[in-house]
């Protein structure tokens, strides 16, 4: 993903509180804090002792939370972080999105299942130095040593005497000291944590179950205006012709406007636009525009012939060799019994329930935005490259997201939101259909794997060889630019990163490993979609050594056990949640006919592994009953948010394993909405266990973890439960239909 | 001027709109009710549903000339301090994640325990399938039913 530039923990520290003083309080101060009036009640007086807290004299604590909340909880364990270096009372917290302010808040995206990962460090440090602000402003008012003073759920208390001072009523006195060296502050040892490690309920759940909760679609200003675009289909295409004079004259339309397709990087398809007084009016007068688009370069392309082409890629010369260990081709040729497979798993759309939307308001020499983004600080800046104003000029407010999933990364929706808007004087929200959505995405790659592997004549596995091939997010996506040709992708770690990322069979012990890459053109915009490479990767490295384990008359578990090095760490982190998962899920233990259990794992940032039970009809419909998924995380900072986002992430490949698949035809999408493009139901949702393993590491992410290793554990347990190897997605059930005899 | 009374969570509103457009935009565009939600347009995904006279609809096929004198209740409807047996159970079992879709999906769990308190899991299945979560929170959406189901007997 996006590189983040890694800062020090203390420059961190440092320029967020000497930044916050200038841009947020609005006094500069070297570092430290200053007491002020709260903004919320002119009464109170408030301690902001760095960019992330404001404690008022009413004992609130109010937490700016950076990272953008999607559902995966980052308003609620960043105040879980905060508050436990702090020895915060939690039901004094209160959270709030931080500004669009890049200057101060380096982390107002999130992407990569980075969020916990980011600011475990950071935010323990801003909670602790506050924390140690309050101490010694309460060991110099009772003249006290500060060592005999101790934190403790929202006061400070003196041990010999044990006097308390509330947070509240040190907020002068803190406010007044001088600036605390960071190198004092010593991090709580985590045997002492009180919040961290605990299944605190999130913060944001009363505000999803009564319906306050305000999503970039609920942004609602006064004078403010409704629009949709209709887009041009056609990857690549453009618009040639349109007639709006059945749409001007639909009750309440404002204005009706060509939009023109944003530079290729930017990957907009231009249109028309139609602004109107309620979204209902500007949907209804799209459907009474006459259009015409000019296909362009992409109106021949198709899923048949895109597939054909990535085949035949599977076959040629590879564009660069990713790893090369031992002698992969030699072994092989050589190899006593050899195997081939190839897997193939197909463009997915990431159907976030909140459909893609910005509201925008351009006045003369200023721009605000409201945009439900994973990226604030690029949308400012993108907004304000495409209309020439200095960032600070342009406000962004990042709100609540309906989900992302990847999908927010991308900015193409607030740009043609800034398209629309600068045409009018008032505010005007863009609203994308779901039509819109689903046919205007970023989409997962195609992608295709073909592998080989072989046998000695011990029965030893000592070679493999993979060919990954994918229509390459590298080449298509809003940070690298749109590249001519996939053949100048010239650089591996870009390449690794976004392709094959978990391709490699490492810690498994093969002496002889090989794996290489091959892209091929396609005009269909990609990007991210949760998990990324490893979306497709494990599939087919864990679908593989399955074939291998029966191949060889071996158990699937046992397999991946033996090949896994005694020595390793990582080796023993994976034999660890294998071992857990597996014992979990019943492994070994008979099941009726008709039913299979499979087993995938993976190492890497987090190490995991899953065991899917299911069966499958006479019609060949499968059903997932249960997955048991065992997680190493590192510290699991909330374990009940570790849950959540593995359950949800399970499901969300489920429906990539099940029914997802998004086909092209002339150039365009031809699905639409959930009537064909079908994501999972409650009715087809498994149960799910989440086994974590306790840990002392630090968190390493797990919003993306379950959505790996569901589709090889679904996959081996189709074929434990019928014999039938499924080797692409979505598994087509007329593969595993039994016949009547 | 086309002048349709709605009583919307037990309060008259007088609305001057085609009586064609969807339940869902008069709510959300003219009355500023925002809790109910878009998520398809074509009553695939049941983020819009809402009450009328306790049945769970999907307002964005319901035109609002159809409504007639029938009470509607929306998400802000359901109770004025989220004490409703669903809510706190949604709650209880930390169901929502993106909670994009949960208006609806608590407005559906509602009607259908209005109906049938004891439900099966089958049951809550096949009333539930309706309504799509992409944050695939189900199975904790069972358990709040089935939890909200032992507080609403």
């Amino acid at each position: 993903m996006v590189a983040q530039a890694e800062v020090s923990r203390r420059e961190f520290l440092k320029e967020g509180a000497k930044t916050a003083s200038a841009l947020i309080i609005g006094f500069h101060l070297p570092i430290g804090g200053r007491a002020e009036e709260s903004a919320a009640s002119p009464s109170l007086r408030v301690f902001k002792p760095n960019a992330w807290l404001r404690i008022t004299t009413d004992n609130r604590i109010t937490v700016l939370v950076e990272k953008p909340e999607l559902g995966q909880g980052s308003r609620t364990y960043t105040p879980m972080i905060i508050a436990e270096e702090l020895e915060a009372d939690w039901s004094s917290i209160r959270v709030e999105q931080a500004p669009t302010v890049p200057a101060v808040y380096k982390g107002l995206r999130t992407g990569g299942s980075s969020g916990v990962r980011n600011t475990f460090t950071s935010m323990r440090s801003a909670g602790a130095q506050a924390r140690e602000m309050l101490l010694m402003a309460a060991a110099q008012q009772w003249k006290a040593r500060k060592r005999d003073c101790r934190a403790e759920n929202g006061t400070v208390v003196h041990g010999p005497t044990n006097r308390r001072l509330s947070y509240g009523e040190l907020v002068e006195a803190a406010s007044q000291l001088p600036p605390i060296d960071l190198d004092e502050i010593t991090l709580k040892n985590p045997k002492d944590f009180r919040f961290i490690g605990k299944p605190i309920p999130r913060t944001d759940a009363p505000s999803k179950v009564d319906g306050t909760a305000a999503f970039g679609i609920d942004v609602r200003v006064p004078g403010m205006l409704f629009a949709v675009i209709a887009r041009c289909p056609y990857f690549g295409g453009r618009l040639a012709s349109f007639d709006a004079s059945a749409a001007k004259i639909v009750p309440g339309v404002r204005a009706v406007f060509p939009v023109p397709p944003l530079p290729r990087h930017i990957n907009t398809a231009g249109g028309v636009a139609v602004v109107a007084d309620s979204t209902w009016a500007a949907i209804q007068a799209r459907k009474a525009l006459a259009l015409k688009w000019d296909k362009g370069l992409g109106g021949n392309e198709s899923t048949d012939a895109l597939r054909k082409l990535i085949v035949q890629r599977a076959g040629g010369p590879p564009t660069f060799i990713a790893v090369d260990r031992g002698d992969a081709d030699e072994v092989l040729a050589g190899s006593a019994k050899k195997f081939e497979a190839s897997y193939e798993s197909p463009f997915q759309a990431h159907a976030t329930m909140e459909p893609m939307n910005t509201t925008v308001h351009v006045r003369d020499y200023e721009i605000e935005v409201w945009s439900p983004t994973q990226f604030a600080d690029e949308v400012q800046t993108e907004i304000a490259a495409l209309s020439g104003l200095p960032t600070e000029k342009v406000t962004v407010h990042m709100t609540l997201s309906g989900g992302s999933f990847g999908r927010r990364y991308q900015w193409d929706y607030a740009a043609e939101a800034w398209q629309v808007a600068k045409e009018m004087q008032q505010p005007v929200q863009l609203l994308w259909t779901r039509e819109d959505d689903l046919q205007h995405d970023f989409y997962r790659p195609y992608n295709y794997q073909r592998l080989s592997a072989g046998f000695d004549d011990q029965g030893k596995l000592v070679a493999w060889s993979t060919r990954v091939v994918t229509t390459p997010i590298s080449g298509f996506n809003l940070y690298t630019g749109f590249a001519e040709s996939p053949e100048t992708l010239t650089d591996p770690a870009t390449v690794a990163a976004l392709e094959w990322y978990g391709a490699d069979i490492a810690p498994y012990s093969i002496p002889n490993f090989r794996l290489d890459y091959g892209p091929a053109d396609s005009v269909v915009p990609r990007s991210w979609w949760r998990s990324v490479s490893s979306s497709y990767t494990p599939f087919a490295k864990e679908c593989f050594i399955d074939e291998l384990a029966h191949a060889s008359g071996r158990d699937p578990l046992q397999i991946r056990m033996d090949l896994l090095p005694s020595t390793l760490p990582e080796a023993a982190r994976l034999r660890t949640v294998l071992e857990l998962a597996a014992k979990n899920a019943d492994w070994g233990k008979p099941l009726p006919k008709g039913r299979g259990r499979g087993i995938a794992c993976r190492v890497g940032g987090s190490y995991s592994a899953q065991v899917a039970e299911v069966s499958v009809d006479d019609a060949g419909a499968v059903q997932v009953h249960r997955v048991v998924s065992a997680v190493d995380c590192g510290i699991a900072v909330n374990p009940d948010g570790v849950r959540a986002m593995t359950e949800g992430a399970i499901n969300f490949a489920l429906t990539a394993v099940l029914t997802g698949e998004i086909t092209i035809k002339d150039g365009a999408v031809e699905q639409s909405n959930f009537h064909d493009y079908q994501v999972l139901r409650i009715n087809q949702a498994p149960e799910i266990e989440v086994h974590i393993v306790p840990s002392t590491e630090d968190p390493s992410g797990v919003g993306e973890l379950g959505a790996m290793l569901l589709p090889p554990a679904v996959a081996n347990a189709v074929f434990a439960a019928t014999g039938v190897r499924v080797r692409r997605l979505p598994i087509d059930p007329r593969l595993l239909k039994r016949s009547k005899s | 001027m086309n002048l349709i009374n709605l009583v919307v969570n037990g309060k008259p509103y007088p609305v001057d709109i085609g009586p064609d457009t969807p339940l869902l935009w008069v709510l959300r565009d003219a009355l500023g009710l925002t809790g109910t939600k878009f998520g398809c347009g074509m009553g695939l995904c049941g983020a819009c549903t809402v009450h009328l006279d306790g049945e769970a609809v999907r307002s964005c096929q319901t035109p609002v000339g159809s409504v007639g004198n029938k009470r509607v209740t929306t998400i802000e409807g359901l109770s004025t301090d989220r004490s409703h047996p669903v809510q706190r159970a949604w709650i209880a079992e930390q169901v929502p994640q993106c909670g994009y879709c949960q208006s609806g999906q608590i407005m559906q769990a509602a009607a259908l325990l209005a109906k049938n308190p004891r439900p099966s899991r089958e049951q809550i299945d096949r009333e539930m399938a309706g309504n799509i979560c992409r944050c695939a929170t189900y199975q904790r959406i069972r358990r709040a039913i089935q939890r909200a189901s032992g507080e609403i007997v």
